[in-house]
């Protein structure tokens, strides 16, 4: 004797959150069971096991119906099929588009292929994310990108709207394309120690001030491609370290402000030149897209490095760096002030970020 | 030619992509009503088309409108090959032909497809336009208003109700035509589909008809069933109560007649709790003499396989125990009520009620629960215009619950149902109801008012208690019964348990808590064919009949109380078993005696260890009833013994109850000595089916706490409901493994499935708690051999905890009846207007002022009451004026806004590249485009008024794949399903202009699966009263957005 069919439809939707993350999470039916016997629901109502196997299954069942509205979130709302307060709707499309930092951090910078999709049990192995949940966040990075690369007007605004998220996690979607797209490489051993929420902020930075969407905001793909003119107009800045001259003078106006100022002043001292050089050999470079998908790994093998091997606190960090972007201004014969500006508002930003163990 | 019926194609949307190649579809719809077909453009490579077609006219008769429905089909235009059908939308236009329902349907509707189902929106705008009809041999009754509710619609006042109205049709059922061998799966469902559609407008406007001769408007309880004969045909009947009703104006319309609540304060002061344990003969009592109704015989004696036909003995379930000594002053005026009643009844032939809730002084005694089963061998119908024999069927059956009415003393029957179960070729037809004497006035001509009581006919005794009082002679008792004196007024006789198949009077005094209480029950019979199998059925039920009836006295028993309410029993017949279900709601009526307790005694006293076991039987059994009392407050006050002339048990007996109560009765003995009656039950353990009878008894597992279930209306006891409203279906079906079981085993696994279900239930709306699960309709079938499927519709509500024992003060009732009256003037001049212009009002009403039909629909505008009541009066008005101006200069204006609604909704939805900008301003859920339609099996909402009703929801679908794995197995199947038909008829409701389905019902979910072959196919008809509510303090519907809201942060599930 065996229940063949067993069903139970409401009116109003029905949908228990926490058999909703379960699904979300990737877990069989019975193991969903298993965690919420464990959870003590039972003794709350006094189920079964298999009233719970019962409820369960049939949560499944709707979210699995629900998921191809969830596909385009927009739908959800003017959809006939199921009857679900706006409240809802929203709580459930953000949860379908959350994801595990762990994950999202092995596929930060990849590209969006079947490649990358094949590659996904490895992930899942590495971070203990189960493989479905790995498909279900892999996916939606994909139909974002996907959506959105079409579309003129801000990224992140776009995501909001198509995919009714959440400021912030429209945010760190606009962070996961902006990286797909340009596929900074982020996989390295050294960047290791660097999270999610580390990129997205500099993703942030580069969206908003070295995009073509930071000048024009109605081309296509404006937030999604750095700023070409820009990047070539980066090449000018290498002054800064070929002419000996201003090398010098810079150096010795960042000195003169720091002294006394840090315990580090030596190592500053000593390393100003290599730093200096070091960042900007990267903007020098950033025309080729090589160099730009290189470049976190440089930021911090040519600067983030030798400052902690110099023991430098996140303190002196600032320090150095606020004096060596303002005192560029005071060199006379330095005249790119405003692409250094633009160059150093967010390698500052970037780098405060980065820099910690 | 009395009417013009227009259909407008706006827009689609969510369209399926039928062109692989390029992602895309070039739609086109084509509109079909009669034999007319229109056809829009088609709109190439989109999935949002815009058709925005002209209006599409169909000049029909009236008689058409009425059957037919408006068919819309959405197909893909391909240039080289046939097209593509997407799907259909089947739209009965049947509310617009009502003066006081809907006046346009517009909206989005699911596009639904038989092998696909759902497949993206279409928005369709209908209108009809009636002429008059003055030819009196018309077969049109448009204009007559159909209720499934089984009460007096809250907005109405019954002027009248004229009586019992039946019909049915028959066809051959499309699926076994010969045709069905050659054509596609699809062509054949939707033949079906449509085909039934059809039959039911048929029976609807034939209905209606006999409504117009008896000279009502309305029919409420509207029962409408179909019966899948297979190869002899399909059968499409209906029941309902035929009504005069008069519209009350919104403003005030008092919800005088179902909703309000009983008092029982000054109930529980008058009434005398029972002192005694109880006064119950043993069950077998009552039955037999029932029994003795010699209906037994026709079996044999009827040869003829063309109408075989096995006559069930039927059971007369009533109170029963032993007589109790001659009532004081029942004589003179009983018989004087009963000529009055008697006169008005007896020119009817069928005095039925399908009511099962009625206006106050209505109803005034309660016999019992009369029924009546037959079993019958189908046959092919050979003419579906000539449907004799299933009338005579019907007829035959009718006849005998008349019969057993009249021998209860009774002369109607109320809360009347009919049922059938099939099995390849036995039919088993059920009929049951209630034996009531009614108060005539409601059926007496130019008596408008029912607040105006008519003291003449004024039972003596108060309401509360007034419909427990024995209709029948106690000198000369149909059956032997054991009455008491009234525990609340203490002048009529009363019986000692009552069983009834209606509500509970709202004006019924109670004492506690009720419960669901459920009999259930498994028979295995041989397969058999033709007769030898319809002799088996037939010699079958009578016993089963008993054991139900047994089971259900025990559990009643078990939790202290002695009345059921809304007893439902059905029995349904498989190849080789037959299930039984009965469900009831059990309640302690305060007027009735207290309920004995149960007793166990063993055959053999001298066994020792017997006796041990006996003992500890009889401790569980007393545990539990203690623990019911507790569980349902069943504390009647402890009464003065010597005012009830009461019978008392023998010491003999008493001596070995188990809980005693006031000793004090025995100094009263002597006056009972007409019967030496055990006064607790009795229930002897003589062999292991008594232990397994004892055990299921108590293996049912108690609610949890914070939940209540009934299958009426509302429960007794719980009178301050919220908002919070979540009504649901659940199926669950079982496959029996071993084929070897015995009737033991099978009983168990039916019981454990009902019970499993209730658990899941609970479980499932956790919640949602203080919540009362109402209007638990189980319904049971053997679908094949192996299979027990069991489908359940239900609502959950919730209510206030605090304030559960508290009850709203009367003033709701008296204040409704007065003001009934000061309206009355105002309606009744528009009633007599409305008569004599005859046929006009329909016409005139159903296109109506365009400015109210405006303002029902947008679900935000002013619907107060003077602007209700005035609209209806300016309606007439305006139509007099100008019949011929109306139509063109305010269509537009309602297309206009209709158009700006479908593109500010366009914006919301996903659109490609381009549109993005527009979507800046809106991050908002753009759920206001979809309507929130609330359902519920009960006649109204909690926390709101229903303002307006507009007609009757009456939908036939039928669901088939052939890719039965990939749709996520039978539950994946059947789980979609369900959730269409929710959203098909939320969608028709919401473009009909309503917020609400009230009196909602699934009467048939017929599944069958093949999983070798990988289909499935299913069934399903729902119906329901379509309804405009505001919430009750406001003037306005309800703002559909926050409603839901507030409804589901109760309604849905959270772990939170």
């Amino acid at each position: 004797m065996a229940v063949e069919l067993d069903v139970f439809v409401g009116n109003t939707t029905i949908m228990d959150e926490e058999v909703y993350q379960l699904w979300l999470d990737g877990y069989t039916v019975n193991d969903a069971v298993k965690v919420r016997m464990e959870g003590g629901v039972m003794e709350e109502c006094e189920a079964s096991a298999d009233v719970l196997l019962s409820d369960t299954m049939d949560q499944y069942r709707t979210f699995q119906m629900c998921e191809r509205l969830l596909h385009s979130p927009a739908k959800l709302a003017n959809q006939l099929l199921f009857q679900i307060p706006p409240n809802r709707q929203a709580i459930l499309i953000e949860r379908y588009y959350a994801f595990d930092d762990a994950f999202v951090r092995e596929v930060l910078g990849k590209k969006l292929s079947k490649g990358t999709k094949k590659d996904l049990d490895d992930i899942g192995a590495k971070t203990g994310v189960t493989l479905k949940s790995c498909r279900r966040q892999f996916d939606n990075f994909k139909r974002v990108f996907k959506v959105v690369e079409e579309l003129k007007g801000p990224l992140v605004e776009n995501i909001r709207q198509h995919f009714l998220l959440s400021d912030k996690l429209a945010r760190d979607y606009a962070a996961i394309v902006f990286f797909a797209n340009n596929r900074f490489e982020t996989g390295k051993r050294k960047l290791q120690y660097l999270t999610f929420q580390d990129f997205a902020f500099c993703a942030g930075q580069l969206i908003n001030n070295w995009t073509v969407g930071a000048v024009d905001n109605m081309v296509e793909d404006m937030d999604v491609d750095l700023d070409k003119e820009f990047l070539q107009e980066l090449k000018e800045l290498k002054i800064l370290i070929t002419d000996k001259d201003l090398l010098d003078q810079h150096k010795s106006l960042v000195c003169t402000a720091l002294r006394g100022k840090t315990k580090a002043f030596n190592e500053m001292e000593a390393n100003f030149k290599n730093l200096s050089r070091g960042l900007i050999n990267i903007a020098a470079k950033l025309t080729n897209t090589k160099d730009v998908r290189d470049f976190f790994i440089d930021l911090v093998e040519k600067f983030i490095e030798p400052c902690r091997s110099d023991r430098w606190t996140a303190a002196d960090m600032k320090l150095y760096l606020t004096h060596y972007t303002n005192s560029a201004h005071i060199l006379d014969t330095f005249k790119h002030q405003v692409v250094w500006d633009r160059y150093m508002g967010v390698i500052k930003s970037c780098i405060f970020k980065m820099y910690h163990d | 030619m009395p009417g013009k019926l227009k259909a407008r194609i706006v827009a689609g949307r969510h369209l399926p992509v039928m062109d692989r190649a390029s992602d895309l579809t070039d739609a086109f719809v084509e509109v079909k009503f009669g034999n007319t077909t229109f056809k829009t453009d088609v709109c190439p490579k989109s999935l949002n088309p815009q058709w925005n077609s002209e209006w599409f006219k169909f000049e029909v008769d009236d008689e058409d409108l009425q059957d037919e429905p408006l068919q819309v089909t959405v197909l893909d235009h391909d240039t080289y090959s046939a097209n593509d059908a997407i799907g259909k939308v089947y739209i009965d236009i049947d509310p617009l032909l009502c003066s006081e329902a809907a006046s346009v349907i517009s909206g989005w509707f699911p596009i639904y497809d038989t092998i696909h189902g759902i497949r993206g929106e279409i928005n369709v705008l209908v209108k009809v336009e009636l002429f008059n009809d003055l030819n009196r041999f018309r077969q049109s009754s448009c204009g007559v208003k159909f209720f499934c509710t089984t009460s007096i619609p809250r907005c109405y006042r019954a002027a009248m109700v004229h009586g019992f109205v039946e019909e049915l049709v028959v066809n051959e059922d499309p699926e076994y035509q010969w045709i069905d061998r050659i054509r596609t799966p699809r062509a054949s469902n939707e033949a079906r589909q449509r085909l039934i559609s059809l039959m039911s407008g048929e029976l609807q406007r034939k209905i209606g008809l006999k409504v117009l001769e008896m000279g009502g408007n309305a029919v409420v309880g509207y029962l409408q069933c179909f019966d899948l004969e297979g190869e002899s045909g399909l059968v499409v009947r209906a029941i309902g109560t035929a009504c005069t009703l008069d519209k009350l104006s919104s403003g005030s319309a008092p919800n005088t007649n179902t909703h309000m609540h009983p008092n029982t304060a000054p109930a529980s002061n008058a009434c005398n709790s029972p002192s005694k344990d109880g006064k119950e003969s043993p069950l077998a009592h009552g039955c037999r003499s029932t029994h003795n109704s010699p209906v037994h015989s026709a079996c044999s004696s009827q040869r003829l396989s063309q109408n075989f036909s096995v006559s069930v003995p039927t059971l007369i379930f009533t109170g029963m125990g032993s007589g109790g000594s001659a009532g004081k002053e029942a004589g003179p005026l009983k018989t004087l009520l009963r000529q009055q009643t008697q006169t008005a009844l007896e020119q009817r032939e069928f005095p039925f009620f399908t009511l099962t809730s009625f206006p106050p002084g209505f109803l005034v005694h309660v016999g019992g629960v009369v029924s009546a089963r037959s079993v019958k061998l189908l046959d092919r119908i050979h003419n579906p215009d000539e449907p004799e024999t299933r009338d005579a069927w019907w007829e035959e059956i009718r006849q005998e619950i008349k019969s057993h009415a009249k021998a209860l003393g009774c002369h109607a029957v109320v809360g009347y149902s009919e049922s059938t179960s099939i099995c390849e070729e036995v039919c088993i037809l059920s009929a049951s109801g209630t034996a009531a004497i009614l108060n005539p006035r409601y059926m007496r001509e130019g008596c408008l008012d029912m607040g105006i009581t008519d003291h003449r006919f004024e039972e003596p005794s108060p309401p509360s208690c007034g419909f427990c009082h024995i209709p029948y002679d106690e000198l000369n008792m149909p059956f032997p019964a054991q009455l008491t004196y009234c525990y609340h007024c203490r002048r009529q006789k009363v019986p000692d348990v009552l069983f009834t198949t209606i509500d509970l009077p709202p004006e019924a005094a109670v004492t506690g808590k009720g419960c669901l209480i459920q009999a259930r029950l498994c028979r295995l019979k041989k397969k058999a064919q033709g007769e030898v199998n319809a002799t088996a059925i037939s010699n079958l039920l009578p016993f089963m009949e008993y054991e139900l009836h047994t089971q259900l006295m025990n559990k009643l028993k078990l939790r202290s109380m002695n009345a059921l309410f809304g007893l439902h029993i059905q029995i349904s017949v498989g190849e080789n078993m037959l299930l039984g279900l009965a469900s009831a709601t059990g309640v302690y009526l305060t007027a009735l005696p207290a309920p004995g307790g149960i007793q166990i005694a063993g055959k053999t006293p001298g066994d020792l260890s017997n006796e041990q076991h006996i003992l500890t039987i009889q401790k569980r059994i007393n545990d539990t009833i203690a623990k019911n009392k507790e569980l349902y407050q069943i504390n009647p006050p402890e009464l003065t013994e010597e005012v009830v002339g009461s019978p008392i048990p023998d010491p003999r007996q008493r001596s070995r109850l188990f809980r005693s109560h006031s000793e004090s009765s025995d100094e009263v003995s002597e006056l009972d000595l007409s019967h030496g009656k055990k006064d607790a039950f009795v229930l002897e353990i003589d062999d292991t089916d008594a232990v397994e009878d004892i055990h299921s008894l108590l293996t049912d597992a108690p609610t949890p706490t914070g939940f209540y279930s009934c299958n009426t209306e509302v429960m007794p006891g719980i009178y301050n409901w919220t908002s919070g409203v979540q009504m649901f279906t659940s199926v669950r079906v079982l496959r029996l493994s071993n084929a070897n079981l015995t009737n033991q085993g099978l009983n168990k696994i039916f019981t454990d499935l009902c019970e499993n279900l209730l658990k899941s239930f609970y479980f499932k709306l956790r919640s949602m708690i203080p919540c009362c699960l109402c209007r638990l309709n189980f319904t049971v079938a053997v679908p094949e051999e192996e299979l027990i499927q069991v489908a359940v519709t239900a609502v959950a509500m919730t209510f206030d905890k605090d304030q559960t024992q508290e009850k709203p003060a009367e003033k709701a009732i008296t204040k409704g009846c007065s003001e009934t009256e000061d309206q009355l003037q105002f309606p009744l001049e528009l009633c007599a207007d409305a008569s004599s212009a005859n046929n006009q009002p329909s016409s005139k009403i159903s296109g109506v002022p365009e400015t109210t039909n405006v303002s029902s629909r947008a679900a935000s505008v002013d619907y107060g009451s003077f602007a209700d009541r005035c609209s209806t009066w300016l309606e007439l008005l305006r139509l007099k004026a100008h019949t011929i101006r109306r139509g063109s200069v305010k269509t537009s204006r309602r297309t206009q806004s209709l158009a700006h609604s479908v593109s500010s909704l366009d914006r919301s939805s996903p659109l490609p590249e381009g549109r993005s900008r527009s979507l800046r301003s809106n991050r908002s859920f753009a759920g206001g485009s979809v309507t929130v339609v609330k359902m519920t099996p009960l006649s109204f909402l909690p926390g709101t008024r229903i303002i307006k009703y507009l007609g009757i929801i009456n939908m036939f679908f039928i669901r088939e794949t052939s890719s039965l794995r990939e749709e996520g197995g039978v539950s994946g199947f059947l789980h979609s399903f369900i959730a269409e038909v929710f959203a098909m008829v939320r969608a028709h409701v919401a473009a009909l202009g309503g917020n609400a389905v009230v009196s909602y019902s699934m009467k048939e979910c017929v599944f069958m699966e093949n999983p070798n072959k990988n289909q499935a196919q299913c069934l399903i008809n729902v119906s329901g009263d379509a309804v405009i509510c505001v919430r009750e303090t406001d003037q306005e519907p309800i703002p559909s957005m926050t409603n839901i809201g507030q409804t589901c942060t109760s309604g849905t599930d959270g772990a939170t």
